[in-house]
Order: C-alpha cells, then sequence, then structure tokens
C-alpha cells in the first residue's frame, strides 16, 4: 500500500524536472497512474468482500509511535476506489479542459500530489499519520484551488479554504493526541478495542468536540461552509475531484473511520445530528437560488455532506448503510455534473443559469450524460440514487422514536430541493430554445464527454444491479463500521410502503418545484442579503480584529527599544517568582548554622556597597568603571576570605584586563547625558529594587535548604585516586568536566577572533571621518 | 604614559610575571593556580609591558602574533584529549607518566590540557587588548 | 556572614537591572556585569560556606580528612568568570563600533522608530 501512496507522491515530484513532456501532447498519458492504482485497487475487493482486512507496516519514528502503517478494509477501499477511479477520469478530462495552459504540469503535479495525500488518508492505521496526510491534502487543495493565481479572487478562495481547513487540522490534531494521550496508542486497530475506554475517559467530549471541529471544516458544515462556493474559483476539474468526490469526504471519512471508536454516544450522535441537519437545510435553500451553475452545485455539495454527516449522526446500521450507498451515489452523480458544467464554461463561456438553454442541439451527449447524472441525482427508479434516498427515509423513520418524524422531514425537505436541484445543473442548460449566441457550439474532445457519460451511465449499472455494490463493499465497509455481520442486501424494489410514497413524492414534489422556480438574478441578490450575517462575514470581521489587535500589539510590545523589552522581561520575571515565593511558605533560617561577620569582612561589604551606589550615580563614565572595577576586588576578597583561591585570583586578573579593557575604549568618550526623566528613574528604580528583594529572598530560601553534598563528596573522593590531583576544583575543570572546558576555550578563541574581525574590518568611507 | 621608571621596571618584570605564570600553571593540579589563573598572569605581564613601552614594542618581544597562540592552544588541548583514543580508551581518560619528574611534579594529559588552556587564554586575552590598543592609537 | 551576601546579591542585583534599564551603551554593558557578579555569588551561596578550607586535599592524603568548601559552585564561577571576560570584550568593542558609526552612545539611536513614546 505504501507505494501506491508514493507513487503519486514521485510522480508528481518527477513533473518538476520532465514536466515539459506530458505539458504538450502526453498529458493524457499521466492518466495511467490512477488508472493502474484503481485497477490494483479493484482486485482487492474479492478479499475485502470476505471480510479480511490488509495490513502494511513499516517504522518511522517508533519512538513518537508514528509508523507508517496502512490498513486496507472495507472502508479505506470503498473511498481508495473512489479516490483513483474518479482522479483518473479527471486527469483525463483535466488534460483537454486545460490543453494548452502554460503550467500544465504544475497542475498535474498538484492534482496527483493531492491524489496521493487523500490515498494516504484513507488508508492510514495511524492517526498520527492520518493527520499529516490530511494536512497535505489541505496543503495541496490550496494550490488547486488558487491555480488561476493571476487572479485576486482566486488568491483569496484558496487563502480562506487553507485558512478553514487549516484551523480544523490544528483542532482535529488535538483531538488526536489527546486519544494517544490517553490510550498511549496512535494505531487505529488498537483504538477499536479501547472503543469504550476512551468514551467513558473524562476527555472524552473534548475528544468528540475537537475530532467534529475538523471534520466539519473539511466538509463544509455549517457554520464553516463558506470556504467550498469560494473554492469553486478553481478550474472546474478541480472542483469536480476536490469538492464533490474526494477532499470534502476527507471528513465524512474521518467520521465514519471514527464511528466504532468514538460512536454510539448521545455526544456524539446530536452533535452530527445538529451539525448536519443544520448545514443540510440551509444549503439547500441557498442552492435554490444561486444562478452560477458551479455556485448550485457548491451549495448541493454543501447539503449533501450535512446529509451525510446527519446519517452518521444517526448511527444505525441503516443509517450508516444508506450514508455509504449516498457516498458513492452522490460522488459519481455530482463530479459528471461539475464536468458537465466544465464542458458548458470551456464551451460557451458562461455559467450563468439565465442564459444558459437549448444546448442539446449542439451538445448531444453531454444532454445525455446530464440527464442521467441529474435523474441520479433526483433518484429515479433504476438509478442508485434512488437506492440512496430509499435508505436514507428507512433510516430516518426507523430512528430514535420521538424524532423520526422531524428527521425525515428534514431529509425530505432536503431531497425535493437535491431533486430541483440537480435538474438546474443536469437538465436545464440544454432544454428550451438555442440562442443566437450559442450557434456556433461545438462539441469539446471526446476525453471531455465521455467521462461525465461514463460516470451517468455507472450509476446506472450500479442502480439496477445494487448487489455489486452492496454485497461487496458496503458489507465490508460495515463491518468495520459496525459491529453485526448480517449481509447487506440492497434492493430495486422495496415493494408498495411509506419510504416508496415519500421517494415518489420528493421526485414530484422537486419536480414541481423545478417547474415553477427559476433562478434570477434578482432572488440571487435578495438572499445574498443574508449573508451578511452569515459565518464567512463574522470570519473576515474577526480577521480584521485580529489584524488590528497584533498592530496594536507589535507598537505598543515589540516596539523596538531594548530597556523597554528588559523592563518587560524582568517585570515578568518578577511576578512570576514572587508568585512562587508567596507560595512556597515561609522562611525559617537556623542562625547558629551561620557563620559569624567579623570586622574586616563587614567593612569589606561596606566598601562594596559604596562601590554599587557610586556606580549607579556617578556621571562619568571612567568613574563608573572604576566603581565597578572596586566591586570587582571586593568579590575577589569575599572569595579569599571563603576558601575559594583559585576564585580570588582569576577574579582579580579578569577585573585587572576588564579595568584595562575599558580604559583603552572608553576614556575618550564624553560623560553620560542625563537621558532619564525622574518618573522613569524612581520607576526602574522600584523594578529593579524589587528584583533585588526577590532575588534575596531566593538567596535565603537557598539558605534554607539543606546542602547537597553527594556530588561534591564524589569530586573529593576521587579527584586522587582518578586524577592524581589535588587541587579539586581544578581537577574538576581539566579532568571531570574536562569537555566543558575544551568547550569554553573555543568559546573564548571565538570572541577574540570577533574582536579581531570588527577591528580589523575597513572601514567604510562613510566611518572614516 | 611613558614614565622611566615603569619601563624599566617591565623590563624586569615580565619574565618574573612569566615564571610565575608558568609556575601557576605547573602547580594548578595540587595547589591554587592552573592554566586560566597562568594564562591571565602571562597575559598581565606582557599588557604591564605593553603599557610601559607600547604595543609596537612588546609584540616585538613577542615575536608571534597572539592571534596563532589560539589554535595552538586548542590543538594541544584537543590532542591531550583524544589522545587516550589512540590507546584504545574513552576520550579524555587520564594518561599519566608513573614516577614524578623533578622539578615539574608529575607529568600527565591533564597537565598539557591545562598547557592548552593557557595559551589559548593568553592568545585570547592579547588579541583582543593590543588589537583594541593598535586601532585606538 | 550569609544574610550579609544575601544582602549584597539583592543590591548588586538591583543596580545591575537599574544599569540595564538606563540608555546609555556603557551603562548596559556595566549592568550586565553587575548582574554576572551577582549570580556569581548567589552560585556561591548554593555551596557550603566555610572559611579557611579551601577544596584542596592535604599534602600527605589522598582524600579530605576535615569539612572543606565545595569544589563545584568554585568550579562553575570560574568557568563563569573567564567566559563573562569574553563577553565584556567582544560587546565593548561592538560598542566601540557603534559609536564609530553613530557618533553617540544612546542605544536609542540605533533605531528609528516611529512612535517617540515607549
Amino acid at each position: 500500500m505504501l507505494f501506491t501512496v508514493l507513487s503519486g507522491l514521485i510522480t508528481s515530484g518527477l513533473l518538476i524536472p520532465f514536466g515539459k513532456f506530458f505539458k504538450s501532447r502526453w498529458s493524457v498519458l499521466l492518466a495511467c497512474l490512477p488508472i493502474l492504482l484503481f485497477v490494483y485497487y479493484f482486485s482487492y475487493i474479492p478479499d475485502i468482500s470476505l471480510g479480511k482486512t490488509f495490513n502494511q507496516e513499516i517504522n518511522w519514528i517508533p519512538s513518537l509511535g508514528v509508523n507508517l502503517s496502512f490498513r486496507l478494509d472495507g472502508l479505506s477501499l470503498l473511498f481508495s476506489l473512489l479516490i483513483t477511479g474518479i482522479g483518473s477520469l479527471i486527469v483525463i478530462y483535466a488534460s483537454a479542459y486545460l490543453k494548452g495552459h502554460q503550467f500544465l504540469d504544475r497542475f498535474f503535479a498538484y492534482l496527483l500530489l493531492f491524489m496521493s495525500a487523500m490515498l494516504g488518508l484513507v488508508l492510514s492505521n495511524n492517526i498520527i499519520l492520518l493527520f499529516i496526510f490530511w494536512e497535505l491534502t489541505s496543503i495541496s487543495s490550496f494550490f488547486l484551488i488558487g491555480f488561476n493565481n493571476q487572479q485576486k479572487e482566486s488568491r483569496k478562495s484558496a487563502l480562506t479554504a487553507l485558512t478553514i481547513t487549516g484551523i480544523g487540522g490544528y483542532f482535529l490534531l488535538i483531538g488526536l493526541l489527546l486519544i494517544v494521550y490517553i490510550t498511549g496508542t496512535a494505531s487505529i486497530d488498537a483504538l477499536f478495542a479501547q472503543a469504550s475506554f476512551i468514551q467513558q475517559h473524562a476527555y472524552y467530549p473534548y475528544i468528540v468536540g475537537f475530532v467534529c471541529l475538523g471534520a466539519f471544516t473539511k466538509s463544509a458544515q455549517f457554520p464553516f461552509h463558506f470556504w467550498l462556493p469560494g473554492a469553486m474559483k478553481a478550474p472546474t476539474p478541480v472542483s469536480a475531484y476536490l469538492h464533490s468526490a474526494t477532499m470534502v469526504k476527507a471528513g465524512i471519512f474521518v467520521l465514519a473511520r471514527f464511528t466504532p471508536i468514538l460512536g454510539n454516544t448521545e455526544l456524539w450522535s446530536y452533535t452530527l445530528l445538529i451539525a448536519g441537519g443544520v448545514t443540510m437545510v440551509y444549503a439547500a435553500i441557498h442552492s435554490l437560488f444561486r444562478t452560477d451553475l458551479k455556485g448550485v452545485l457548491a451549495y448541493s455539495t454543501i447539503a449533501a455532506l450535512g446529509m451525510l454527516t446527519f446519517l452518521l449522526g444517526l448511527g444505525t446500521r441503516e443509517a450508516l448503510t444508506a450514508a455509504l450507498v449516498f457516498i458513492v451515489a452522490h460522488a459519481l452523480y455530482k463530479a459528471a455534473l461539475f464536468l458537465i458544467t466544465g464542458i458548458i464554461d470551456h464551451e460557451t463561456g458562461t455559467r450563468d443559469l439565465t442564459l444558459l438553454s437549448g444546448l442539446r442541439k449542439v451538445l448531444l451527449p453531454v444532454f445525455i450524460a446530464g440527464t442521467l447524472a441529474a435523474l441520479s441525482s433526483a433518484g429515479l427508479p433504476l438509478s442508485i440514487g434512488f437506492i440512496g434516498k430509499d435508505l436514507i427515509y428507512e433510516a430516518t423513520l426507523h430512528g430514535p422514536q420521538q424524532l423520526a418524524l422531524y428527521l425525515t422531514i428534514i431529509a425530505v425537505f432536503t431531497n425535493v430541493i437535491l431533486v430541483t436541484v440537480g435538474f438546474y445543473a443536469g437538465i436545464k442548460p440544454f432544454l428550451g430554445p438555442l440562442p443566437e449566441a450559442f450557434q456556433k457550439v461545438h462539441l469539446p474532445y471526446r476525453a471531455m464527454w465521455v467521462p461525465p457519460l461514463l460516470l451517468g451511465i455507472l450509476a446506472f449499472i450500479l442502480g439496477i444491479f445494487p448487489h455489486l455494490l452492496g454485497g461487496s463493499l458496503i458489507q465490508a465497509s460495515l463491518q468495520v463500521m459496525d459491529i453485526s455481520t448480517a449481509p447487506v442486501n440492497l434492493k430495486i424494489w422495496h415493494g408498495f410502503n411509506t419510504v416508496l410514497l415519500l421517494s415518489i413524492g420528493t421526485l414530484a414534489l422537486g419536480t414541481i418545484i423545478y417547474l415553477v422556480q427559476k433562478p434570477t438574478a434578482n432572488k440571487l441578490a435578495f438572499i445574498e442579503k443574508f449573508n451578511n450575517l452569515s459565518p464567512k462575514h463574522i470570519f473576515e470581521r474577526m480577521g480584521a480584529l485580529l489584524l488590528r489587535f497584533s498592530d496594536f500589539y507589535t507598537n505598543k510590545i515589540h516596539n523596538g527599544y531594548l530597556r523597554s523589552y528588559m523592563l518587560k522581561i524582568i517585570i515578568f520575571a518578577e511576578v512570576l517568582i514572587g508568585y512562587e515565593l508567596l507560595n512556597s511558605g515561609p522562611i525559617s533560617i537556623d542562625f547558629d548554622k551561620l557563620s559569624p561577620i567579623s570586622f574586616y569582612e563587614g567593612f569589606n561589604v561596606l566598601i562594596l556597597i559604596a562601590a554599587v551606589l557610586f556606580t549607579v550615580s556617578t556621571r562619568s563614565r571612567l568613574s563608573a568603571v572604576v566603581g565597578t572595577s572596586v566591586i570587582g576586588y571586593a568579590i575577589c576578597l569575599i572569595f579569599v576570605f571563603y576558601s575559594a583561591p583559585d576564585l580570588a585570583m582569576t577574579q582579580f586578573t579578569i577585573d585587572t584586563l576588564t579595568v584595562v579593557l575599558f580604559v583603552l575604549v572608553l576614556f575618550r568618550l564624553p560623560p553620560f547625558l542625563n537621558f532619564a526623566n525622574k518618573l522613569d528613574k524612581i520607576r526602574d528604580g522600584f523594578v529593579a529594587i524589587s528584583f533585588g528583594v526577590i532575588l534575596s529572598i531566593v538567596a535565603l530560601k537557598v539558605l534554607q535548604e539543606p546542602f547537597e553534598t553527594q556530588v561534591s563528596d564524589f569530586y573529593g573522593q576521587y579527584a586522587y585516586s582518578l586524577a592524581k590531583g589535588k587541587n579539586v576544583v581544578n581537577v574538576i575543570l581539566v579532568d571531570f568536566r574536562g569537555f566543558d572546558t575544551m568547550f569554553e576555550i573555543v568559546v573564548l578563541s571565538i570572541a577574540a577572533l570577533g574582536v579581531y574581525s570588527l577591528l580589523k574590518l575597513r572601514l567604510k568611507s562613510s566611518e572614516k571621518e | 604614559m611613558r614614565s622611566s621608571i615603569l619601563q624599566t621596571a617591565s623590563q624586569y618584570l615580565l619574565p618574573i610575571l612569566l615564571l610565575f605564570s608558568v609556575f601557576l600553571l605547573l602547580r594548578g593540579h595540587y595547589y591554587p593556580g592552573g592554566g586560566f589563573v597562568g594564562g591571565l598572569v602571562a597575559s598581565i605581564a606582557f599588557v604591564l609591558h605593553s603599557f610601559a613601552n607600547g604595543t609596537e614594542n612588546t609584540l616585538k618581544i613577542v615575536r608571534y602574533k597572539p592571534l596563532s597562540l589560539i589554535p595552538i592552544g586548542l590543538l594541544i588541548a584537543s590532542l591531550s584529549m583524544f589522545m587516550p583514543v589512540l590507546l584504545g580508551l574513552p576520550v579524555m581518560t587520564g594518561l599519566w607518566f608513573e614516577e614524578p619528574i623533578p622539578v615539574i611534579g608529575m607529568i600527565g594529559s591533564a597537565l598539557f590540557f591545562d598547557l592548552g588552556v593557557y595559551l589559548v587564554v593568553i592568545g585570547v586575552v592579547l588579541t583582543i587588548l593590543f588589537t583594541i590598543s593598535q586601532n585606538t592609537h | 556572614m550569609e544574610l550579609l551576601l544575601v544582602f549584597l546579591i539583592g543590591v548588586l542585583y538591583a543596580a545591575g537591572v537599574y544599569l540595564i534599564l538606563r540608555r546609555s551603551m556603557v551603562k548596559l554593558l556595566l549592568g550586565i556585569m553587575l548582574f554576572g557578579n551577582a549570580t556569581n555569588i548567589l552560585i556561591f551561596l548554593l555551596g557550603n560556606i566555610v572559611k579557611g578550607k579551601p577544596p584542596i586535599i592535604g599534602a600527605d592524603f589522598k582524600v579530605f580528612q576535615d569539612i572543606y568548601a565545595d569544589p563545584i559552585p568554585q568550579a562553575l564561577i570560574l568557568t563563569a568568570i573567564v567566559i563573562s571576560f569574553g563577553l565584556t570584550a567582544f560587546a565593548i568593542v561592538l560598542l566601540k563600533r557603534v559609536y564609530a558609526l553613530i557618533n553617540s552612545d544612546d542605544l536609542d539611536d540605533l533605531n528609528t522608530p516611529e512612535e517617540e513614546d515607549i
């Protein structure tokens, strides 16, 4: 399985040097890769249908529990087939759609990168690996949406999509890490066994919240749906691929993947039911009034995604079956409709529903494909859409007692509109008289109209022989999500019952609305007004607020004045240490243990303090330096008093040399200027004194602690026997901790080289004066 | 700041201080002293001389650029660090001659390491101070 | 005597911080040096403070016979003192270069901020 993921990544990388070759004539050859992958996965169907799973694991970062671990089961196989199958058609289609485009090679590189990321996502058996591929899909889709990067709108949409899915990815990561944290494993296999443990854990609500947030952003659920209509700025093949069949389904996939781990609780069910329900109703209403074909499709896609979330939330066996069938049905007809829209756009130059009509006379095969897709979308008997719709109604009717009626009503409502919208996109542009402007429209390359036709026909083949799908993939997928292994029977005919009545009613109502309601620019303008309250605007306003806040923050905190930074750092440290000191209890010091103060020690400290005061207050640079050196010598005396002869000698010599250094450099500089005003001085003095007091308290705390002599005793014990030295300080420096000393002299050498090069640098002409 | 007393004194002080610094270096393992202190005292000796006689004259006595002492010192220190590796021992294992040598005392890899430190310190201090003083005048 | 050192640490830190908060580069540098000295004494206090017992093993013995000063803080401080010399030297030369460039000791002349207040 790893090689299938890698093959796309490698091909995508190879397109950088060899892209020219594919750019011209042979771009369609690239379709070989997804086709081969499709055939490869297709060959797994018999095994998977029997309920087998295939695992592959290669160590990557075992210490973090992150491995290249893949798992092929019913669910991932279903998605893999969709990804590679529709991917093949998209590559063929795009090679004609974007023929002669300047950056065709780049386009295919992004597309294959995306395909591999999607494959990796659905095949991952490790949730961290899953997250990595998840982010990779976000990034590659960013490039695909923004492919027409000369257009400002396109760039903006790409950025919005990346922001929303990026934030979602961040939440997903939190959720996944919480799972890893409480269970100690990142392997999906292992997590299946721990489902009840996770669900009883205190963190369970957070996990559900974060994982759902991640999935909802990716699958464009309300209120994060608005990036999807924006993403329609992408070239149509991209919309068809990413925004109908694959990427937006990644969120659905994650929800489905985690159903056996997190599902079957009230929290999970209600979260998904509410999010999905609101999304599908909201998006369905919006889709009805769009005039842009792609806008219609975008909103109907959101509605379909809402429906899927809704079904997963319902969580019964019937609902899960319905969701799986609907995923396939929707992928087939929606991809077909997008491709048809692409053809119309490509040939006529417009996607405006109010302008398009009569195209059947010039684009007959496209018309056939469109009709097939629209009918499948409408749920005409003998199409896969019909079976999907039946299952949905069955699931809602058999849902929880008190909710069944309401669930059914909103499902019917959404489906009615989806019927209408399907007709708008698949049939409306082809009916009626052919306007003058479109007389010269001609059929595009075969590579463009065959893929949607294939998809349309497939929708009916699967509709007529539902067992092809139900007995194999759906059943195997259900096994992953649901424990029971009862066989799945997808039937064309259920007999006369409520479900059939609802289906027929839906179809009839949808058709009536189609005949009565025509999308016009006025209605669009009306509904657009509601967008002022929409999440998109709130989001944009939040973005603007964030920018203003960061402006303010940068100007106030990051203002370029060193002492202002220092002030903030020191005050922060004071608050932090002070708080800790307050919490740590009182200080009690055993005064008997302290050594007595002799006269010359006290005198030395007095000199020291006087020197400090002198240094701080003096106006002259040189006297400040002298003051510092007096401090140094006094400290040297302290070292002498307290049995540190090595330190005393070093301090003495270093202090001498430092004074020489200062004098060499500074003796020509003017005296200090009095920069600060009085208020600043008082403030700084206050901060400084409180810092001194806090550090003094820290020092007292140190005294209070009993001395830990273990390490010192070790050195004392072995200084002679191991290192043949009697001056323990020196033995530590040159023997026990010799490495430190080695690096210390290296640092010193670097300092010397720095000084040398700074001074020997040729001064520029401006500096010579 | 040329004073003939200081000039004369520094002529004699330089060798005495240098001798003292070597003394500090050699006895560092047993009594207060060692490479750092020894190197610093030696540097002070040269600095004193340069104060009295000018940096140019001091450089003439040293003959080599102080900068070149740094790599030599680093080399000696690293050699003493890695010498045990040649004998199949871990890095920085202490190696010692069995018998003490008159005047110097025990000789071992630690002493060579300290010698490296000593040279680096002299090199660093003199490089910094002489570069600055040459640059100012 | 330890209490006196504790007091001293406070004074040195306060003076160091106060100088660091000044606008002058030289004062900044002196402040950093005082800060370093204060830290050295704090580390020194971490060990066992004893008078007249340097951590040197007697001539005829192979291990310590008596209580002795803690050698570890001393080794740490020795390293710190020498390194701080390297730091001071580099900083002071940097300061000299800056002075040659902008002919000022004022840190605020190094940047051209848009707002005049802090």
